[in-house]
């Protein structure tokens, strides 16, 4: 193999510090525009799935397996058919040899560079478009039905009749390893589906010469996304044309595309789909109705919409978290962590469509902000009879910053020490950055964190706290009772994964630029910051700008919303695109200035030679000379119009960090627990809008507080869900969320031009350790020590009980 | 089984206007304004009146129009999210500060959070932050946080103070 084939193709450091250079400085980027996106969305007029009007619109209902694991003895839709206004009903009897078998995105993504690195296999397991002679989880998709109206199609659903033959039911992760556990799916050899192994130093004799060493178990419940829009599919079929439309609720449109060209047999080009506006996503995944709905559109020559509920949402829809780790830590008797092994379980439920996202998330996460050199991390994907985990917010994040943060927490209290002194001491000094961890990330390229300071980020966070203030209102409080306590918890972030997004940018006649993208907002604010991005490098104002997005006949190739990416990578994309443009300004306009394009400026929507704005032109006149026509004013052989397409493959994904810090105040009486401030101090590089970053924040910090508080998707021993409406799912309302202060570092990243980090989903990683902390803080007399999260109000007044009785036996 | 036979006819006051569509009886009101009249900004998130993001105003009091059916709106003024901005396009004083404050990230939500801070500050001109998140306990959001709604609902509350008409 010649050299030059040898090296990954993401972009060239030497065209990186090029475009570095050429960059224009930030001037609309950094500032707090107000969204474009506002006002459709603040008069009802977006247009969700749910909200499209098509004529001739057919609705479809599902049926899904009220068992968690049973062998399907009959599925008879007869029933269904026969009611007035029924137009079909399909089972996985007509989609055999119909449909094909489910990618395994999840699979076919993971690096070969990966594989070449670590200790890894995954095992292949095609998900179910209908449940075919076995079902696996409680809501598992069995049978369709559609109708002329929705209420009709549902009503039907009671018809279908389905006999079931129960078989034993693994319900959690310990179950599923036990010897004789049952095989749930067939032709495995056990129920597990990823195994991986990753080393960092040397971990063996680390531990050997450690002064001491503790183990502990954390584990993390079942947490759901719960965007609150519920998924939708509507697909129509042009039979004529042989094409498929598809709109839905899915921030990876030409994901989509793929999976329903590969599995329906067409053409990828005869395969449209938009994601129209979004009630947020909170992660990815592919679902069974993202496939089923366009075939039964295909099948019917009709088009169809199916529009989830929330009871089919708590039951399916991107369930996350669920991991138990086994944790040991070498340490000194100064705290310093010398050596770290980790061996987790993930229960992915009864599918792993993504293979290893979440836990090698976990593995590459688990360290943070901490210098710990020698670490050995083994983990293990799990088959329950449980919906299928998906990446959620934070991704495996959540999990791991527990893990650390609580055994941080712990070597701290067992040597008498104050957990923030001993985080000091462990935190990777900035002097040491950029910081290789010696494992590598996800894509295979080994983890560097990118420059930081994350001691300053912690005295950053703690001063804005006032930790000397609250010290001194914790004492106070304890006087008269009352239990206030202080957590913190240290996170980085990996972001902008990869493999690629990309940005058409085009001048209109008017003048007008409109962006083209293939990542997808969903409440992020992107029509406005890559608005911000591409108004600074083209050289015309944000209002000249309009973004479109989720739409595959927009762009040839798109990645989607999701990982923290879309800022990073289609951020740089947009501005990149933006750059070669303005190069194209500049030579059409030089044409027509007679002047050398390089003396040509680009401002304010305005070309003219440098220094003589007053012979401007506009750019409606700059494309009116650029064609294509025969009296085109172009360059010779430099082709027509005023475009630019450009796909930015970053060479690996760039950190951001996070600290956050939190006050608690715990009823030891009942187990409340109220949060009373809290602060986070974040690096996300150069921030495009901090009005819309400072955001993100707030909501991830209230996804992450449910997380730690509140949320958890319970299942019994027989795997049936026991919160499947919001009487038991609890989500933060605005009465648990307190409020919160934002600060920031910026230390721009090095792994793109403009230098942005991702900050999607920090805010959500910090909260479940750092409340975990401060509640241990507030109870310090009773030393508890919390192991799982979320901390219901029941779980924490019985770790008070115990601590209580334990402490009274002496 | 006499389905359409059981269809008729409903008159809602909708916005100010007698809206007109077909209903069977079992309708709810959010399926009725959303599709038989077109009034698409009243959003479905849980269909069991938890989320809030269906709040309308019916006689100036908030409702899950989830809840409700068609049939029991009739005869009562009913006011939707679509109601809210003036004829001339002028942004309601809370959708502008949520806007300007970004009390609103998807927006999905948006538009039940609008319709219970409209009736917040018609019954509490001067609201605290208490009494503004004990008021907006019964709206869901996953995006914000909740801290810049609040920020906005305080900004209304100021503009509406200052003379703005909520």
């Amino acid at each position: 193999m010649s050299e030059r084939a040898a090296g990954p193709r993401t972009i060239p450091p030497e065209e990186l510090a090029d475009l570095r250079r050429e960059a224009r400085p930030p001037r609309h980027v950094g500032a707090r525009l107000r969204r474009t996106e506002d006002r459709r969305l603040l008069t009802g007029r977006q247009r969700h799935v749910g909200d499209l009007r098509v004529p001739g619109l057919a609705h479809a209902a599902i049926l899904r397996s009220s068992f968690a694991h049973a062998r399907l003895t009959r599925v008879d839709v007869s029933g269904a058919l026969a009611v007035d206004g029924v137009l079909a009903a399909f089972t996985a009897d007509d989609l055999r040899d119909r449909v094909g078998p489910f990618v395994e995105s999840g699979r076919e993504e993971v690096s070969p560079l990966l594989y070449e690195k670590i200790d890894l296999r995954i095992e292949p397991l095609p998900m179910r478009v209908l449940a075919d002679g076995l079902v696996h989880w409680v809501g598992q998709p069995i049978a369709a039905v559609v109708a002329e109206d929705r209420y009709v199609a549902e009503d039907a659903l009671e018809r279908v009749e389905v006999e079931y033959d129960p078989l034993p039911v693994v319900a959690d992760a310990e179950a599923a390893i036990r010897p004789d556990a049952p095989v749930l799916h067939p032709g495995m050899a056990d129920n597990v589906v990823v195994r991986f192994r990753v080393e960092a130093g040397d971990v063996e004799e680390a531990f050997r010469r450690a002064p001491r060493t503790l183990r502990r178990r954390f584990s993390m419940g079942r947490q759901v996304a719960n965007a609150m829009e519920p998924r939708g599919v509507l697909a129509s079929w042009d039979a004529g044309r042989e094409e498929l439309t598809v709109h839905l609720t899915n921030a990876r449109p030409h994901l989509i595309r793929t999976f329903l060209s590969r599995m329906l047999g067409l053409p990828a080009d005869h395969v449209r789909v938009v994601a129209p506006d979004m009630g947020g996503s909170f992660g990815t995944g592919v679902f069974p109705e993202d496939v089923l709905i366009p075939f039964i559109a295909m099948a019917l020559d009709r088009p169809v919409r199916w529009l989830e509920d929330r009871r089919e949402n708590l039951a399916n829809t991107r369930h996350a978290r669920d991991q138990i780790h086994d944790v040991e830590v070498a340490f000194d008797e100064e705290g310093r962590i010398l050596a770290l092994r980790d061996a987790f379980l993930v229960d992915s439920g009864a599918y792993n469509p993504y293979a290893i996202t979440v836990s090698y998330n976990a593995a590459a996460h688990l360290r943070g902000q901490y210098r710990i050199d020698h670490a050995r991390i083994e983990c293990r994907n799990v088959l329950t009879n449980k919906a299928p985990v998906t990446p959620v917010r934070g991704a495996g994040r959540p999990e791991a910053l527990f893990v650390m943060d609580r055994i941080l927490d712990v070597v701290a209290r067992e040597l008498d020490l104050d957990p923030i002194e001993v985080r000091r001491r462990n935190l990777i000094p900035p002097e040491a950055m950029p910081y290789p961890m010696g494992m590598p990330y996800r894509d295979g390229v080994d983890i560097v964190y990118d420059r930081a300071d994350f001691p300053g980020q912690l005295e950053q966070a703690l001063k804005l706290f006032d930790l000397e203030g609250f010290r001194a209102e914790q004492e106070a409080a304890r006087r008269e009772g009352r239990r206030l306590g202080v957590g913190v918890a240290c996170y980085v972030e990996g972001s902008g994964y990869g493999p690629h997004e990309g940005a058409v940018i085009r001048i209109d006649p008017t003048g007008h630029v409109t962006v083209h993208t293939g990542a997808k907002p969903h409440g992020q604010g992107l029509e406005t910051t890559l608005a911000q991005v591409c108004a600074d490098q083209l050289g015309v104002r944000p209002e000249d700008v309009s973004v479109r997005a989720g739409d595959t006949a927009l762009i040839a190739y798109g990645v989607g919303t999701f990982a923290s990416r879309s800022a990073v990578t289609a951020g740089s994309a947009v501005g990149i695109a933006a750059l070669r443009l303005r190069r194209r300004v500049q030579e059409v306009a030089a044409e027509l200035l007679e002047v050398d394009p390089g003396d040509v400026e680009v401002e304010e929507g305005r070309a003219f030679p440098r220094g003589a704005p007053e012979r401007g032109l506009t750019l409606a006149e700059v494309a009116a000379a650029a064609g294509p026509h025969p009296r085109a004013r172009v360059p010779a052989g430099s082709g027509f119009g005023l475009q630019a397409e450009y796909y930015f493959v970053p060479p690996t994904v760039t950190f951001s960090s996070g600290t956050h810090v939190v006050g608690v105040e715990v009823d030891e009486e009942t187990g409340g627990i109220r949060l009373l401030r809290y602060v986070s101090v974040d690096d996300c590089g150069q921030m495009l809008n901090p009005t819309i970053v400072e955001g993100q924040i707030h909501g991830g910090i209230a996804h992450g507080i449910g997380n730690a508080i509140l949320e958890e998707a319970v299942y019994d021993e027989e795997g049936q869900l026991l919160t499947g409406s919001y009487m038991d799912y609890l989500l933060p309302s605005p009465t648990e969320v307190p409020p919160i202060e934002v600060g920031h570092q910026e230390f721009p990243s090095e792994l793109n031009p403009f230098g942005i980090k991702g900050v999607g989903e920090g805010g959500a990683v910090g909260p479940p350790a750092a409340i975990a902390n401060a509640v241990v803080d507030a109870l310090r007399p009773l030393r508890i020590e919390i192991d799982r999260v979320p901390l219901t109000p029941e779980r924490l007044f019985r770790l008070i009980r115990e601590a209580r009785e334990r402490k009274e036996a002496g | 089984m006499g389905r359409l036979a059981e269809r008729r006819r409903l008159v809602l006051r909708v916005n100010g206007r007698d809206l007109e569509g077909w209903a069977e009886p079992r309708m709810t009101l959010a399926d009725f304004l959303r599709d038989e009249l077109g009034l698409t900004g009243t959003h479905l998130g849980c269909e069991h009146g938890v989320c809030g993001a269906c709040t309308i105003l019916m006689d100036g009091r908030s409702v899950r129009s989830c809840l409700l059916l068609a049939v029991q709106a009739e005869g009562h003024e009913l006011l939707t999210v679509e109601g809210l901005e003036a004829p001339d396009g002028t942004l309601h004083p809370v959708q502008e500060a949520f806007s300007e404050a970004h009390g609103l990230q998807c927006g999905f939500c948006t538009p039940g959070f609008l319709m219970s801070v409209v009736e917040l500050l018609r019954t509490h001109p001067d609201p605290s932050e208490e009494e503004i998140r004990t008021w907006l306990s019964g709206n869901i959001c996953r995006c914000t946080g909740y801290q810049n709604i609040v920020e906005a609902v305080k900004l209304a509350a100021t503009r509406a103070r200052e003379g703005a008409r909520v």
